[in-house]
């Protein structure tokens, strides 16, 4: 066991909900980054027993770029088939889920996040404001993966776009 | 003055407000225009150049009179819309551009200078002296004519931003847009209906005629309850944009009192499959002279006041129109009651057949009554008149608005049978105008082009939909007879904005600006915050007839966006201080601040500055103490933000061959190697270091700066070049905190917490080592010039094991170091940072050409060796230590002795300087004409800003330790 304590980006922050919308920090666990070489994806899709669409979600895969995925959870041995990355702890989770957590997006991503056209198990590489991250609709909201330096202004900007809608609800 | 059971004001819910300081009543429901109005205020503002006296003219956001500025406790927002400003409890307006009042404005002396004060009239006044113009006229100028004021303080009030994505975009809510967006809907199209009203119904609010409120409130409850449709009230779609896109503002707060959170504008970008303009017409006055009383106003207006607020403008109204539908106002005035004095139409034809005297052939051609309208006076087919009245209703036809079809820079067609310009198809991609707006003026005409133009969009859309019936509506034919000025001696008003009058156009037109483009700068008729909406058809048929050419021929100026203003705090939403930018934070964030370290900017990031200790007073104690302690013991400071790329493959190797000047496939496993990157041009685009990780796997560091720009150049290079390539790459900035331990105790400080000791441990290699159970990875490079590790553990256990090595640092002498001492001992080394290679540098002016390997190609290799590239001429890297104990300063620049300090004779430039508490001198780091020539010369470094001129030797750049028997060791 290791003796340093780790610490998560917003570690003991303490859930904001608001309209019936929550905002928590999220734990994604291991995050490990897989590109397949050249010429390599039948390979690779055979080892992660899949390979999921451009923009989607399949498990425990979410497609991140041409050819690439991260991996939540273990990773099988793809020696010689891609590029193989730990990310792990580079990328802070938020997870916005409730009735405004689209309308809450669709003030920050240049997005139709409405479930219509943003379903769960879809994902976007797309920038918050003016961060980039990873956008994954879930059941009841969204996952957000943004770069881990960045996740208190992430966390920021998402709450003042809630408390804002908030406030337009009481103000009519 | 308020009348009985008429409008779609809340009387139940009474509202105070106060204008100008006094307190007046009004319901929700209310303008600000409307509830003066109900008070009997008819002055509400003064002209832009001449302050004439002003009232309200029209009832939308064309109003180009009756502007106010809004306070809002902190804000004050000018030129304010009193026809779109609703009331609340609270809201505090006031005139504008007046002094000391709006009753006695002593500017308004100007209006008695009118004579001298025409179009042009600053051009050829203001001509001499020439300097007088920035700084006397200019000011005085804008002093005397201008709008409402901003307080000069910085925006404090919330806005928002957001983006929203249809199908169908429907662009008001008349007639038309109504029956558009139910056909749509009722397709079960994603249908949006912005309207820039409070209200929805467009005209159908104000027109009281066969299609009334219940239509309308039936269509909108219908609408509201379909989950397809979004009714997005309060909201003006202000331009069109590229592919469907549309920027449209949204009035959140600003018709409320202001709450917490609650944001005053929401800026959207709605991205629509499809759109249909129904923004309707604007009805246009006619020009004749002191057509700007108080009193004076269009129509239309009269009408929307009578129905939509149950106000009337007067007691004693007289109407002057060219066309049959501006009869509907005073018909309906008279039917609520109101005295009607006459009729005055133009026309010769026209029928004579109403409740009140009608005159035909008439022309109004003064008025009377200087803070409100008492009197007019004309001709007509008996003769002169002279009529007491204090409200004239005017009407010079209708405009179809066709602004927002215009945006893409397509010009509109003139009508000659309606005479007004209409959109045709394909202007903006996928818009289609649909009734009024399409100059199709009766109500019927626009429920069928607004059901057809939704059926034609759905088509395009690959959906079909079907047209409801349409509902028993008026099908009036529009009558009118041109009119565009009555011809007179005085002023006759077109733009009233930016007062502008019939004189002025010909003027324009006699002095040669008989281009529309040209008239409208030289008399500046269009530019005033209505953007020519109330003028600008009329200004351009006067410049027709002063020109002798036909409308169509003289054409319209260019409409652009925005539609109507739009406050730069909406478009900037989001963007107020901390919120300009992303904060990045590092691991060691607290840690630092806990030690009261001050954190600069870096990029994106946060960094500490330095660490002071008790007593120390001023950074450069602290800087000059943490670089003696790593000189002498160790230091520890959090280098995370470099940036970290993991690049893995079977042509990795081949690949940073390519990128960097110099080789790395012959780096062996487990070695690290400096690297050069140039850009495609040739020039120095970053630098840092590149371990192999393993036979395909290379961990490549940039600079904190360039991070970001070295990515994107991997990226372009790789799918531009070799995309065939078996490589990939990716960013691990984030994924590791990074430390560098550097002193002569670094290796001491190391095996303290490492799990296993290291002995050795030679320059430049790189290891997997754990610490506290922990995998790491180690580097032994040196940014310092002492012996310098960077341990690197995942970006979870930083914070923890940099609190962990300063506690065992301290014990040793140690502690942490910040980005000055950093800056320090690194100009001390002579390593160069983005203060040198700043875009302008090439390999050879840092003494690295020979790190441009000759046996392999690289990006940038062949441009990089272009002439002016290389040679004496070139201003390369030296050291400089002034000769006696002198600041010195970075920018300054260098002269040689004897030589006139000026521009021609500049030598080069200072990049980079410090105090070396090592070396006990300022050292700088410059870049000299033939620079590595003349170690050992004197130059001058001159300091223009801060007016120093210190002799300073040249030396090589490395100040300290040229050997590197410190960082070996």
């Amino acid at each position: 066991m290791p003796n340093l304590i780790a610490k998560s980006a917003l570690f003991a922050r303490t859930p904001l909900t608001l309209s019936g919308t929550t905002l928590a920090e999220a734990q994604v666990g291991q995050t490990t980054s897989v590109a397949a070489f050249a010429g390599k994806l039948p390979e690779v899709t055979a080892a992660l027993g899949g390979f999921p669409a451009p923009n989607t979600v399949l498990g425990n895969l979410i497609w991140t770029g041409p050819e690439q995925v991260f991996v939540l959870g273990q990773t099988p041995d793809l020696t010689g088939l891609a590029a193989v990355t730990d990310q792990s702890g580079g990328w802070a989770a938020l997870r916005l889920s409730g009735p405004m957590a689209a309308d809450t997006l669709m003030r920050l991503y240049p997005l139709d996040l409405r479930a219509s056209h943003f379903p769960k198990n879809t994902c976007a590489r797309a920038p918050l404001g003016h961060m980039q991250s990873i956008l994954i609709a879930e059941e009841a909201g969204f996952l957000i993966l943004i770069f881990r330096s960045m996740a208190r202004t992430a966390w920021h900007e998402i709450e003042t776009a809630l408390q804002a809608l908030t406030a337009r609800a009481a103000a009519i | 003055m308020r009348i009985a059971a008429k409008g779609l004001i809340d009387r139940t819910k009474p509202v105070t407000f106060t204008f100008d300081g006094k307190s007046y009543s009004g319901f929700r429901g209310d303008t600000l225009a409307s509830a003066l109005m109900a008070n009997g205020v008819r002055l509400v503002g003064r002209s832009f150049k001449y302050h004439r006296p002003r009232g309200i003219l029209t009832a939308g956001p064309e109003e180009p009179n009756a502007m106010v500025e809004v306070l809002d406790g902190a804000s004050q927002s000018p030129n304010t819309r009193a026809t779109v400003q609703e009331i609340y409890d609270g809201l505090a307006a006031q005139s504008q551009n007046r002094w000391p009042s709006l009753r006695y404005d002593l500017l308004s002396v100007n209006d008695l200078a009118a004579p001298f004060l025409s179009a042009g009239f600053y051009y050829k006044t203001f001509m001499w002296p020439r300097a007088f113009w920035e700084g006397i006229y200019e000011p005085l100028i804008r002093r005397a004519a201008g709008l409402g004021r901003l307080k000069p303080q910085n925006e404090t009030a919330s806005y928002e931003k957001a983006f929203a994505f249809c199908d169908l975009l429907v662009i008001g809510s008349g007639p038309a847009g109504l029956m558009a967006a139910l056909t749509a809907a009722r397709a079960g199209a994603d249908v949006i209906l912005a309207e820039q009203d409070s209200v929805m119904g467009g005209r159908l609010l104000s027109d009281d005629g066969t299609l009334g409120m219940p239509w309308v409130d039936a269509t909108l409850a219908e609408l509201r309850a379909l989950p397809n449709v979004r009714l997005m009230a309060r909201t003006t779609v202000v331009g069109a944009y590229d592919q469907g896109t549309y920027a449209a503002l949204e009035r959140v707060g600003l018709h409320l009192p202001a709450a917490p959170h609650l944001p005053r504008e929401c800026f959207w970008r709605i991205v629509a499959g499809q759109s249909i303009l129904a923004t309707g017409a604007l009805e246009r006055p006619i020009a004749f002279d002191n057509n700007d009383r108080p009193g004076i106003m269009l129509a239309s207006a009269a009408l929307t006041y009578l129905n939509r607020f149950g106000v009337v403008p007067g007691q004693k109204v007289t109407l002057f129109a060219n066309n049959d539908h501006a009869r509907q106002a005073v018909r309906q005035l008279m039917a609520a009651g109101v005295q009607v004095a006459a009729i005055l139409d133009s026309r010769a034809d026209a029928s004579t057949v109403e409740d009140c005297p009608v005159y035909l052939s008439a022309a109004v051609t003064d008025t009377q009554g200087r803070h409100g309208l008492t009197e007019i006076s004309g001709t007509h087919a008996d003769g002169a008149f002279k009529i007491d009245t204090d409200c004239l209703l005017m009407s010079g036809g209708w405009n179809p608005l066709v602004n927002i079809a215009c945006h893409q820079n397509a010009r509109p067609i003139w009508r000659e049978d309606i005479a007004a310009f209409v959109p045709h198809s394909g202007m903006v991609p996928g818009l289609t105008a649909a009734g009024a707006a399409n100059g199709a003026f009766s109500t019927h005409a626009a429920l069928r082009e607004g059901a057809d133009a939704a059926v034609a969009a759905l088509t395009d859309l690959g959906r079909t939909a079907t047209a409801p019936d349409l509902p028993q509506a008026e099908d009036a034919p529009y009558r009118l007879q041109p009119l565009w000025a009555v011809p007179g001696k005085g002023r006759a008003w077109l733009d009233f904005a930016n007062d502008v009058t019939v004189k002025d156009v010909k003027l324009a037109a006699q002095e040669g600006y008989t281009s529309v483009e040209h008239m409208k700068r030289y008399t500046t008729q269009g530019m005033a915050p209505d953007q020519g909406k109330n003028s600008n058809v009329s200004a351009l048929a006067v410049l027709a007839d002063a020109t002798g050419r036909g409308i169509a021929e003289t054409g319209t100026t260019t409409f652009r966006a925005p539609f109507t203003p739009v406050s730069i705090g909406a478009m900037g939403a989001g963007g107020q201080g901390a919120g300009f930018a992303p904060q990045r934070y590092m691991t060691s964030d607290q840690a630092s601040r806990d030690r009261g370290a001050p954190m600069i900017e870096a990029g994106l990031w946060y960094r500490p500055s330095y660490f002071p200790k008790p007593g120390e007073t001023t950074w450069r104690q602290s800087c000059d103490r943490e670089v003696l302690m790593v000189r002498s013991a160790v230091g520890v400071a959090d280098v995370s933000t470099l940036g970290k790329i993991d690049i893995q493959g079977p042509d990795a190797a081949r690949f940073l061959d390519f990128v960097y000047t110099n080789t790395f496939s012959t780096l062996p496993v487990g070695r690290v190697r400096y690297g050069l990157m140039l850009r495609e041009d040739g020039f120095v685009l970053d630098d840092g270091t590149t371990a192999r990780l393993g036979d395909t796997h290379y961990l490549m560091t940039t600079t904190t700066a360039a991070a970001g720009q070295v990515m994107r150049h991997l990226d372009f290079v790789h799918q531009a070049y070799c995309a065939d390539w078996q490589v990939r790459f990716i960013s691990v900035t984030e994924s590791w905190a990074q430390f560098a331990v550097a002193g002569p105790m670094a290796k001491m400080l190391l095996n303290a917490l490492l799990d296993q000791r290291i002995d050795d441990f030679p320059f430049m290699t790189y290891g997997e080592v754990s610490v506290e159970g922990v995998k790491a990875r180690l580097f032994r490079i040196s940014f310092s010039g002492e012996e310098g590790y960077e341990i690197a553990v995942p970006t979870a256990y930083g914070e923890a094991l940099f609190r962990d090595l300063l506690a065992k640092a301290e014990t040793l002498g140690g502690g942490a170091y910040g980005m000055e001492a950093l800056n320090v001992m690194r100009i001390e080394k002579g390593f160069i940072t983005h203060a040198e290679i700043h875009g302008r540098i090439t390999a050879f002016d840092i003494g690295m050409a020979k790190m441009v390997a000759s046996k392999k190609d690289c990006i940038g290799k062949a441009a990089s060796q272009r002439p002016g590239l290389m040679g004496p001429d070139r201003e390369q890297l030296v050291g400089l230590r002034p000769v006696t104990k002198t600041e010195i300063g970075a920018g300054a620049h260098l002269f040689n002795l004897g030589d006139k300090v000026e521009r021609v004779n500049d030598q080069g430039y200072v990049t980079s300087v410090c105090w070396s508490p090592t070396m006990e001198s300022y050292l700088g780091l410059a870049f000299l004409k033939d620079g590595r020539a003349r170690h050992g010369q004197r130059v001058r470094l001159v300091d223009h800003m801060r007016k120093t001129d210190v002799l300073c030797e040249v030396t090589d750049p490395v100040f300290l330790d040229p050997e590197g028997a410190k960082l070996r060791a």
